[in-house]
C-alpha cells in the first residue's frame, strides 16, 4: 500500500491476528481430521492408547461400512479362497462377506429425500418469493412473518401430530412423506432468501419485457428466472444441506424404508460395541459433499444462515 | 407507484384487452404463486399445531388407538408446571443456552475482529473455520462421543497431555459435573463460526471514514473500539444471539447423540425430555401440552428480544 492509511492495521498486528486465527482454524479442524483418519484405521488402531496419529492405513472401515459379514469355520474358509481385496481384508477375522449393508440404501434415501425436498421447496419458494417481491399482497408482512415463525417450533414438538397425521394418511416411513415434511420446513428459508435475491433484480427489465408484449408469466420465466439463477442455486444448496443434515424428524418418523443416513451412521455396530472405523468411514462419505458445497457457497454463506437478514 | 411506465400503459389499456394481452391479472398471479406455499405451511405446521393444542387437553396415548380419549382440561399443564423435573430440564436448558451463547459471542467476536485485520489469506482461513457449522450435528455429535472416551479418546488425551492428569481419570460424558460442559464444548466448537460470520459482516459494514474522523479527533484505539466498533456491531451481534438462542432452545440432535440426556437427567434439555414423553412413554396428551408450553416460551422470549433488537437498531 503506497499511501498511508489510519485504518489499515499495522504489519505487526496483522501477523498476530493471522497467527491467532490460523491456530484456531487448525484446532477446530482436529475433530474433522480425526474422523478422516479413523476411517482408515483398523479397529485395534482406532481404540489404541495413546491415540495413534501414524498407523498402517487400511480400508477395513470402508469394507465394514458397505458389507455385512459372518464368521465362518476354518474348513469353510479354506474351501473358499477370497475373491477380491475386500474379501481378503475380512478374512483376517475369519469372516466372509455375505452381502451389502444397509448403508448404501440409507445414503440413497438421503439423496432422494434431499433432492426431492430441495426441488419442491425451490419450485414453490421461487413462485411465492416472486409474488411477495413484485405484487401488492394484502397482509404481506404478516404472511412473511408467519412463514418465518414456523421455524421456531422445536422439531420434536411438531413431530407428535405429524407422526399421527402420517399414520392416518399412510405416509409414515415413506419417501413422499419425508419430502413433504422437509419441504414444509425448508420453504420458509427458501421464500425469505429468494425474496431477497429477487428484490435485487431491477424491475425495469420485466417492465421492458411487458411492454414488448410478454405476459407476466413469460416475463417471470424468461427475464426474472435467468437473472435470479445464482440466488436460486445458492438457496437450493442451503435447502439441500438442511435436508441432508436433518436428524430429529428422521429418527422419530422413519425406521426402515425411508430412513436417511444421519440416524443410521451412529448405529453401525461392530464386534463389541460401535465399529468406530466404519462409523468414521460413513461420516466421511456423508460429510464431504457438504464441505464441498460450503466451500463453493462461501460468498453467500452469511445470507443463507441468517435467512437473508444479513447481506454482504 | 402509479407513475411507473408499466402502470400507465396498463391504465391506458381497456380491461378486456389487457387481460388478453397479459393473461391473468397480477392479483390472480400473486395468489396462484403464493397459495401453494401457504397451503403447505398450513398442512405441515399450523394444522399440526392446532392438533397439538387439542391433544394437550386429553389423556390420549398414540400407542393405544382403541382407548377412550378423555378430556382432562388443564390437568396436563398443571402437572407439567408443578413437576420439579420440568424445572430441572429448564435449568439444564438455561445452563446450556447461557454458556453456549456466552462462549460463542466471546470467541466469535474475537475471531471476527482478528480476521478483519485483513491479514494475507484471511478468506481461506475463514472458510476453513466455517466448516463445522455446516455439518450434520447428529453425525458429528456421535463422533465427539468417540473423542470423549475416557481412555482412548483424543479429547481426554489432549487435556491429559496439557494438565498432567490421567486420561482415564475423568469422564466428560459420564460425570454429573462434566456432562453439561461437554455439550457446551461441542456446541461452541460447532457454532462459534456462525457468530463470527455475522460479526464479521458487522465489522465490515463500518465505513472507514468514521475511524478516520476519530483519528483526527485523537481518540485512542481503545476508545475507538468501545465507542465505534462495539455499538456498530451490536445489532449484528444481537441478531446472531437471537438465531443461536432459538436454535439452542430447540436443541435435540447434537445432545441426544452425545449424552442422550444423561447421566441421570443432567443434560436432559427440554426437547429431549419431550421426546421421551412423546415417543418412549407415549404420553401423547401430556407431551403435547409440554410442546405448547415450549413453543409459547420460545415465541414469547423471541418477540421480547426482537423488540429490544429493534430499539438498538434505531439508536
Amino acid at each position: 500500500m503506497s499511501s498511508f492509511s489510519v485504518t489499515e492495521p499495522s504489519n505487526r498486528s496483522k501477523w498476530i491476528a493471522g497467527f491467532l486465527v490460523i491456530s484456531y482454524a487448525l484446532i477446530t479442524m482436529i475433530p474433522l481430521v480425526w474422523i478422516l483418519l479413523t476411517g482408515f484405521k483398523s479397529p485395534a488402531d482406532a481404540i489404541s492408547y495413546p491415540p495413534k496419529v501414524v498407523f498402517d492405513p487400511t480400508l477395513e472401515g470402508y469394507v465394514n461400512l458397505f458389507t455385512t459379514r459372518t464368521r465362518q469355520t476354518q474348513e469353510f474358509l479354506n474351501a473358499n479362497p477370497p475373491q477380491n481385496w475386500a474379501d481378503e481384508i475380512v478374512r483376517q477375522y475369519d469372516m466372509v462377506i455375505v452381502g451389502p449393508s444397509k448403508f448404501g440404501e440409507r445414503f440413497m434415501n438421503s439423496v432422494i429425500i434431499g433432492f426431492g425436498s430441495t426441488f419442491l421447496s425451490i419450485f414453490l419458494g421461487t413462485l411465492a418469493a416472486y409474488a411477495f417481491s413484485r405484487f401488492k399482497v394484502p397482509l404481506k408482512d404478516d404472511l412473511l412473518f408467519f412463514i418465518l415463525s414456523t421455524r421456531m417450533m422445536p422439531p420434536v414438538a411438531v413431530a407428535i401430530p405429524i407422526f399421527l397425521m402420517f399414520r392416518n394418511l399412510g405416509l409414515s416411513d415413506t419417501h413422499l412423506g419425508m419430502i413433504l415434511l422437509y419441504t414444509g420446513v425448508n420453504i420458509s428459508l427458501a421464500v425469505w432468501l429468494l425474496k431477497g435475491f429477487i428484490d435485487e433484480i431491477p424491475r425495469e427489465y420485466e417492465e421492458a419485457a411487458l411492454i414488448d408484449g410478454y405476459t407476466r408469466f413469460q416475463a417471470f420465466y424468461k427475464v426474472v428466472l435467468p437473472q435470479a439463477a445464482t440466488g436460486i442455486a445458492s438457496t437450493a444448496i442451503f435447502c439441500l444441506i438442511f435436508a441432508w443434515n436433518e436428524y430429529a424428524f428422521a429418527v422419530l418418523l422413519t425406521s426402515a424404508t425411508a430412513q436417511t443416513a444421519p440416524p443410521f451412521i451412529p448405529t453401525i455396530i461392530g464386534v463389541g460395541g460401535l465399529d468406530w472405523p466404519a462409523v468414521a468411514a460413513g461420516a466421511t462419505i456423508f460429510l464431504i459433499p457438504v464441505m464441498i458445497f460450503t466451500i463453493l457457497m462461501r460468498k453467500h454463506l452469511l445470507r443463507g444462515i441468517t435467512f437473508g437478514a444479513v447481506r454482504k | 407507484m402509479s407513475d411507473r411506465t408499466i402502470d400507465r400503459v396498463a391504465q391506458a389499456t381497456p380491461v378486456r384487452a389487457a387481460r388478453k394481452i397479459r393473461g391473468l391479472s397480477d392479483r390472480a398471479i400473486a395468489w396462484i404463486f403464493i397459495s401453494p406455499t401457504i397451503f403447505l405451511l398450513l398442512a405441515i405446521n399450523i394444522f399440526p399445531l392446532i392438533w397439538t393444542i387439542k391433544l394437550s387437553f386429553t389423556n390420549f396415548k398414540a400407542n393405544r388407538i382403541g382407548r377412550e380419549i378423555k378430556d382432562v382440561g388443564f390437568r396436563n399443564y398443571e402437572r407439567i408446571l408443578t413437576d420439579s423435573d420440568t424445572w430441572l430440564n429448564m435449568q439444564a436448558t438455561a445452563h446450556f443456552l447461557f454458556w453456549t451463547i456466552f462462549f460463542q459471542v466471546l470467541i466469535g467476536f474475537a475471531l471476527a475482529w482478528l480476521i478483519n485485520k485483513k491479514f494475507r489469506g484471511n478468506d481461506l482461513w475463514t472458510t476453513i473455520i466455517v466448516l463445522p457449522m455446516m455439518l450434520s450435528p447428529a453425525v458429528v455429535g456421535n463422533f465427539w462421543k468417540f473423542l470423549y472416551q475416557p481412555q482412548i479418546g483424543l479429547f481426554n488425551y489432549i487435556i491429559a497431555w496439557f494438565t498432567g492428569k490421567d486420561p482415564s481419570s475423568f469422564e466428560m460424558l459420564g460425570s454429573v459435573q462434566l456432562a453439561p460442559w461437554s455439550i457446551v464444548i461441542v456446541d461452541t466448537w460447532m457454532w462459534t463460526p456462525f457468530v463470527m460470520l455475522i460479526c464479521l459482516a458487522g465489522l465490515r459494514s463500518i465505513p472507514d471514514y468514521i475511524y478516520e474522523a476519530a483519528e483526527v479527533d485523537r481518540a485512542s484505539k481503545l476508545r475507538q473500539f468501545f465507542t465505534i466498533t462495539i455499538p456498530m456491531v451490536l445489532p449484528f451481534l444481537m441478531l446472531a444471539v437471537l438465531f443461536r438462542g432459538i436454535e439452542n432452545f430447540k436443541m435435540f440432535d447434537l445432545v441426544v447423540q452425545l449424552t442422550g440426556g444423561g447421566p441421570g437427567s443432567t443434560t436432559e434439555l427440554t426437547s429431549i425430555n419431550l421426546k421421551r414423553e412423546a415417543f418412549e412413554k407415549w404420553r401423547t396428551g401430556y407431551a403435547s401440552a409440554y410442546a405448547i408450553i415450549l413453543f409459547v416460551t420460545v415465541f414469547g422470549l423471541a418477540s421480547i428480544y426482537v423488540k429490544a433488537l429493534n430499539r438498538v437498531k434505531q439508536r
